[in-house]
């Protein structure tokens, strides 16, 4: 429980100085300081636990599907980089409330660092790969606010992307390595996983594994190839990359390298991936650094420099060489950090971070010059300072690396070369920024800066320079902790950290460095010279100029794809279709079942002629819209015709009225598209949507062909035999419709009655064209409603009504019903809009259809309703038969009322759809309407 | 009452819905309250179908009280239970949301909403086919419907090609239901899982036309390439509250493909068995390729949500396309997160729009939003989420999909994946970048987000966090639905039980 506790503290601590920030900047400063400090408290009082060689765990089962638990170690490793985080992450604290102007929001600002330091601590003290995948990517995620936090500087935009992009896509090929390494082991538990290092390194993943893994901790740890990041991100306040480039962000990356070293460590691929990765980093890092003019900047390729050195160490497969790297990353995190603190108060003081401005600030501000000089010698490798033993260690290291055969001799001689120039560089920063003459135009006149300001470098230098004189009684504890963690057991090296070992090959290198680098450093000119003739390439705008031409060829890629035109998508649509149903007639043996085909009559032939010469028609004069239309009812009429052909009456009743419906508001519709229709397509394209038409129709035709011919062994017998005991009907259609399926029937009806409203809400605040004329310049004829028409109308209306009462009346046991009734009572109202206009029906007619058609739907529900009460599920018909006086004996069912439902639906849809088109053209335009 | 439990999610929005259109105008304030009580319920509902499931039997009712096969019937299981509450809990947001004004800019919207949820809800109930196609209908009109609410040039647009190319999914439905019928000779799912078992292989090619019909209509109905074309402009078009509600449509497709090819195509189709497989896995991987493309071209942040709605339904096509237990139950997970957090970055899409005077939510410089710390928070933790970054929902569903795929679908699966988040994470830094941080002076316009849409984009995205927190017990839930779902000889006997006792078939 104390171990969550290291983890949720800060994680609380993120909530702190967002209210905190009330009481001030200096009580916001310590109040944030303070959960983090508790932490840090918690881990000395587990540190003697550790250093007795125990682990304290913390484990609260998550999900146990993925393996991913709320499993927390402490390790010596994960003790190591616990202290470095919340140590140099406290002074971070202090030295921010000092570093941040009165513009900048501090409670922000603190927010995120703390966040940026809940993540740090979960990556190091994760027992659990995934969990620790989750704050690996929760790093990449704070740190992008943390760079981004001056979002107003385009570079702070830029570089907080850029480093989101490639810490990020290193996370997720860090996600694919872990996965691989769990599926492995079987596990994703950290401490199983560290035990099976044999297991992992023979298995025929292992490849896959340690270069998606490295991959993830490369990105992250800014190593060569994906170094160019981490100069951009110093875009960031300088606390931020003060701590994101000392001791945590990168340093996450060779956390992962120490982390996974039992695991994956030992092999050649390994030392060829990591250790020359890292060799080429630390020469990479270090020639930039001494080119760099911005303070900053050489601090950044400084640290890249360092790290590849961190990773080269870890590279070489020796168990010495990985306390070297363990050292080492104490040590860097401890010098670095106080160089960007110092780095970040020549900022604050002089208003610049120009190198070729900034001279002689000694005059200035000797304490700070002081502090910073010692921090540069550390990082040089200037003896009796921490620096210089890991450093040491590392030219030892190099010369026992034998991996490249004849070649090896190269490691150690890089690795000098690399020591010479950072020996360079290190001289380089403090001789031109705090000597070498006076200071150049800078915009303010730099003095010391606060006192407490100064407070973090001052602790941390005391630290290098007590580690640097008294190794042995200082680090070698935790160093020898954290070793256990990262060597497999029974290989732990004795760890000798004297300052002086004799004479030797290594010491001789360190000398090399040091007069090495005095000497570049003063021929450091004549490397300017050589490096101006290339031409330098700001990894921003590179980075920007590729992300925007992805883009721009992404956008074109889909604007190209979705180009907006509806017979495109139709086209893949029916496509596939009709690729997946001709696969299926395929894999048919043969067409045809075992079914003879009926005979055909004279009548039959002679329709189905029709039907097809007039489906032709349709699409053959679909630029005569009249005629087409005209066509397609005729479509209609022969199929309602082949309906009763084939005794189906009630589905021919039902065709023939919604052919009326139909063509009718078909008619009203095309009046309103443009009189022109566009022009003809291309030859091509004619080809090619005949040949797909055609090619779907013959598919189709098969489908029915082959369903036709083959015996149909259905449930429908059922319905047959249950129509009349069960639902008290003799119209088996009928019975189905409102009784045995009357769900579905239910269902229909509210697609009807939504339909009404959508035709509304369609038509609402539609701008359309009224045309005038016809096609020809014909205007319409001022006799709108014709009298004949009119008074037919008016005097059949009764009448119609009344047949369609009838046909409702009959329909549960003779075909007619509620649909088909609908259809006609509506086909009737609307001869009469047609005869007398909108206006004047509406005048006449005045109630709201949209009531009629809920209430319709809603009587066909509560219909359904009513069998509850008899305990029945929903829809349970009931009828019985009853004697009426003067009528006679009448059979009643439930299923009627419901029928009455289907019936007012139909009726009020239609007439909302009419209605609505028809208002269009009149002074009532929906548009004028509110809502 | 509970015997009548699992008509509830269809009759209570219908119910709602038809008392709520009786009135064309009306009581704003009393339709708000109708349809939020109604939603409310509904949630309720939900939650008691998810523990009423849990016990692990699958139950089923039998409309007009005729018995299956004949009759129509609905099912609840883990699956229909899952999605119904997923349904109920994005719509309840929604809907709050619309309550702010957006429900006024048009005619009927609290009505339709409730339609819209009782086609929704029916889709995943139902056991029968037809009845399904019926409810596709009802949730494809009442869409229509919702799209075109406030009205306007590029809704009107995009609604036609929405409308359309549906519609012709409805007819390509019709033509597989055609030949099912004729060749297995029933429409109740459970009965034609039975029937398929015992095909005559003469009848299987007939068959194996009508599955992949169907498979056609759910592939469309999942927006998946190339039939994903009507989503992109008609989810940017939409109304913010009813885009979020339609961040469960393309989930209605994946339901019934998950459903249809389980249980009647599934292991124990004899001569079908597991036909969609390969087109799915196939056909997800190269519908998360074109998303990935897509979200990084994406001008707009609404647009950018639909590309992410695309990734998400690459990745679930392709989960159901591997077909394991353990891929099916990541899914589920999957499902669940993706459509709440879709639906909650619509409504936010909507807020920062609202915010941003004429830049509207176009990723372009402009002036800064009015409210940035908050929005910036939710489109942050939003991004996050749907993208599939730790430590959030998103990072589980994935990495559970991911650790589901076997040794051989690795290959395909991993890079896919993985490479469609960095499109996501490379597109989702550059909008908030601009959108946030790249602003230009000048004051911030609208209003600010308000009570009511402020629950609403709050908890959608705030689900994150839940789904993230409870994830242990929710993949148990899931498991156990996708060990319901891959033995399918449960759910029939479940339904057909007298079947067993000699009724022949």
């Amino acid at each position: 429980m104390t171990l969550l506790l290291i983890v949720l503290l800060p994680l609380l601590g993120t909530l702190v100085p967002l209210i905190g920030i009330r009481a001030g900047r200096t009580y916001c400063a310590w109040l944030t300081a303070l959960l983090p400090a508790v932490a840090l408290g918690i881990t000395l009082y587990l540190a003697p636990l550790v250093f007795s060689g125990n682990v304290p765990q913390f484990f609260l089962p998550w999900i146990p599907q993925l393996d991913l638990h709320l499993a927390l170690r402490l390790d010596g490793l994960s003790l190591l980089f616990v202290l470095l985080i919340l140590g140099i992450g406290l002074l971070i604290i202090l030295y921010a409330r000092y570093y941040l102007s009165e513009q900048d929001s501090m409670g922000r600002f603190y927010a995120y660092l703390m966040l940026f330091m809940t993540s740090m601590l979960g990556i190091v003290t994760s027992n659990n790969l995934l969990l620790l995948w989750f704050f690996w990517e929760l790093t990449s995620l704070s740190s992008f606010l943390l760079i981004g936090f001056w979002s107003h500087q385009s570079d702070a935009r830029k570089g907080a992307r850029m480093a989101l992009t490639v810490t990020g896509a290193g996370g997720l090929s860090l996600l694919a390595g872990f996965l691989l390494l769990g599926q492995i082991v079987g596990t994703m538990d950290l401490s199983v996983v560290l035990q099976s290092g044999d297991q992992v390194r023979s298995s025929p993943y292992y490849l896959y594994a340690l270069v998606l893994i490295l991959l993830g901790a490369f990105t992250k740890s800014a190593q060569f190839p994906f170094q160019f990041w981490l100069p951009k991100a110093m875009a960031a306040p300088t606390p931020v990359s003060a701590y994101l480039h000392s001791a945590t962000m990168v340093k996450a990356g060779v956390f992962l390298l120490a982390r996974m070293f039992p695991v994956l460590a030992g092999t050649d691929l390994w030392f060829y991936f990591v250790a020359l990765t890292g060799l080429v980093t630390l020469l990479y890092g270090a020639y930039f650094a001494l080119l760099k003019q911005d303070l900053k900047g050489v601090l950044a390729f400084s640290t890249i420099s360092h790290l590849g050195l961190i990773t080269m160490l870890f590279g070489l497969n020796s168990p010495m060489a990985a306390v070297a790297g363990v050292f080492h990353i104490i040590n860097h995190a401890t010098f670095k950090a106080s160089l960007f603190m110092a780095a970040g108060i020549v900022d604050h003081e002089c208003g610049t971070r120009d190198i070729r401005k900034l001279n002689g600030l000694w005059r200035y501000m000797p304490y700070t010059t002081a502090l910073a000089t010692i921090a540069a010698a550390s990082m040089a490798g200037v003896p009796l300072l921490n620096g210089f033993l890991s450093k040491e260690m590392f030219l030892s290291e190099s010369l026992d690396a034998h991996m490249l055969g004849g070649l090896s001799w190269l490691i150690p001689a890089l690795a000098t070369l690399g020591s010479v120039l950072s020996a360079a560089y290190s001289l380089r920063f403090i001789h031109d920024v705090f000597f070498n003459g006076e200071p150049k135009n800078l915009p303010k006149k730099p003095h010391e800066p606060p006192r407490y300001m100064r407070l973090p470098i001052e602790i941390l230098i005391l630290l290098c320079i007590v580690v640097g004189l008294f190794p042995s009684s200082t680090v070698s504890g935790l160093l020898n902790a954290a070793v256990t963690a990262v060597v497999p057991a029974g290989y732990e090296p004795e760890i000798d950290l004297a300052i002086w070992h004799g004479f030797n090959l290594p010491l001789l290198m360190s000398a090399i460095a040091l007069g090495g680098g005095i000497l570049v450093y003063a021929l450091r000119h004549y490397i300017y010279n050589f490096h101006r003739q290339f031409r330098s390439q700001d990894p921003n705008v590179i980075f920007e100029a590729s992300t925007q031409a992805i883009v721009r060829v992404a956008q074109q890629a889909i604007d190209r794809f979705e180009n907006g035109s509806l017979q495109r998508y139709m086209f893949w649509l029916l496509l596939t279709a009709l690729g997946f149903s001709a696969y299926g007639l395929i894999e048919s043996p043969r067409l045809s079942g075992n079914l003879p085909a009926q005979s055909i009559d004279w009548a039959v032939a002679v329709g189905a002629g029709m039907l097809c010469l007039s489906g032709l028609a349709t699409v053959f004069f679909h630029r005569r819209r009249l005629i087409s239309l005209i066509m397609l009812s005729v479509v209609g009429m022969l199929v309602s015709l082949a309906f009763a052909r084939f005794s189906a009456p009630d589905l021919a009743l039902t065709q023939l009225a919604v052919e009326v419906v139909t063509m009718i508001l078909l008619m009203l519709a095309l009046f309103f598209l443009p009189q022109k229709t566009p022009k003809e397509s291309s030859g091509r394209r004619i080809m090619r949507d005949v040949l797909l038409a055609g090619a779907f129709g013959g598919v189709v035709a098969s489908l029915n062909y082959a369903v036709l011919t083959r015996p149909l062994q259905s449930i429908s017998s059922f319905f047959l035999e249950n129509s009349v005991p069960g639902g008290g009907g003799h119209n088996v259609v009928n019975v189905i419709l409102v009784d045995f399926r009357g769900f579905d029937t239910l269902g229909e009806i509210t697609v009807l009655g939504i339909a009404g409203l959508a035709i509304f809400k369609l038509l609402n605040r539609l701008k359309l064209f009224m045309p005038s004329s016809d096609m020809e310049g014909r205007p319409w004829s001022p006799e709108r409603f014709p009298a004949i028409l009119a008074s037919m109308a008016q005097s059949l209306l009764p009448l119609a009504l009344l047949v369609s009462v009838f046909i409702f009346l009959r329909g549960h046991n003779l075909p007619g019903g509620g649909f088909i009734a609908g259809l006609v009572a509506a086909a009737t109202l609307i001869l009469l809009y047609m005869a007398r206009g909108v206006e004047w029906a509406q005048q006449r007619l005045d109630f709201q259809f949209q009531p009629i058609a809920v209430a319709g739907v809603l009587i066909a529900t509560l219909t359904g309703l009513g069998s509850w009460v008899f305990g029945y599920p929903f829809l349970t018909s009931a009828f019985g038969h009853f004697h009426i006086p003067l009528i006679g004996d009448v059979e009643l069912a439930t299923a009627l009322l419901f029928d009455l439902g289907v019936y007012l639906t139909v009726v009020g849809a239609t007439l909302m759809i009419l209605a609505n088109l028809g208002k269009v053209t009149t002074p009532h335009r929906p548009s004028k309407e509110k809502r | 009452m509970s015997q009548h439990l699992l008509i509830f999610p269809i009759i209570l929005p219908l119910v709602a819905g038809l008392l709520l259109l009786w009135q064309r105008q009306g009581a704003v304030l009393v339709k708000r309250v109708v349809g939020i009580s109604a939603t409310t319920l509904l949630v309720i509902v939900g939650i008691a179908m998810v523990i009423t499931a849990d016990d692990d039997t699958i139950r089923y009712y039998a409309l007009g009280n005729w018995q299956p096969p004949f009759g129509i019937i609905l099912v609840l299981d883990r699956l229909s239970a899952i999605m119904v509450l997923t349904t109920a809990l994005l719509a309840l947001a929604s809907v709050i949301y619309a309550s702010a004004g957006q429900d006024e800019e048009g005619s009927n919207f609290h009505g339709l909403f409730q339609l819209q949820l009782m086609g929704i809800n029916g889709a995943f109930m139902t056991g029968d086919l037809f009845n399904l196609f019926v409810f596709f209908e009802v949730l494809l009109i009442a869409s229509y419907a919702l799209l075109m609410h406030g009205g306007g040039k590029g809704r009107t647009q995009a609604g036609v090609h929405y409308v359309v190319l549906n519609v012709a999914g409805s007819s390509l439905f019709l033509f597989g239901l055609g030949v099912l019928y004729g060749t297995l000779g029933s429409l109740n799912m459970a009965d034609m899982a039975v029937r398929v078992q015992y095909l005559d292989a003469t009848q299987a090619g007939l068959t194996l036309a009508g599955a992949l019909l169907l498979l056609t209509v759910f592939m469309l109905k999942a927006a998946m390439l190339p039939m994903y074309f009507w989503l992109p402009r008609a989810y940017a078009a939409a109304p913010a509250a009813v885009a979020a509600l339609f961040t469960v449509m393309t989930k209605v497709g994946i339901y019934a493909i998950l459903r249809v090819f389980t249980l009647i195509f599934g292991e124990k189709a004899n001569h079908l068995a597991n036909i969609s497989l390969p087109w799915l896995w196939w056909g997800g991987l190269a519908t998360l390729v074109l998303a990935g493309i897509g979200v990084l071209s994406a001008r707009d942040l609404r647009t950018q949500v639909c590309y992410m709605i695309l990734i998400s339904v690459g990745t679930l096509l392709i989960a159901l396309g591997m077909h394991h237990e353990s891929s099916i139950a990541a899914l589920l997970y999957y499902t669940i997160h993706t459509t709440l957090i879709t639906g909650g970055l619509f409504l936010l899409a909507d807020v920062i729009d609202d915010q941003r005077g004429k830049a509207g939510a176009r990723i372009v410089k402009s002036r800064p939003v009015l409210q940035p710390t908050r929005l910036g928070l939710l489109y942050f933790i939003g991004m996050i989420s749907v993208i599939g970054l730790p430590p959030l929902s998103g990072a589980i569903g994935k990495a559970l999909i991911l650790l589901s795929a076997e040794a051989s679908e690795r290959a395909w699966l991993w890079p896919t994946l993985l490479i469609s988040s960095l499109c996501g994470i490379v597109a989702a830094a550059r909008a908030g970048s601009t959108v946030f941080w790249h602003t230009s002076a000048g004051e911030p316009s609208g209003t600010p987000m308000g009570k009511l849409r402020s629950i609403g984009v709050y908890s959608l995205i705030g689900s994150s966090i839940v789904l993230t927190v409870f994830a242990g017990p929710l993949t148990a839930y899931t498991q156990a639905a996708a060990e319901q779902l891959l033995s399918p000889e449960r759910y029939i006997q479940s339904i057909l039980i007298r079947d067993t006792e000699g009724d022949a078939l």
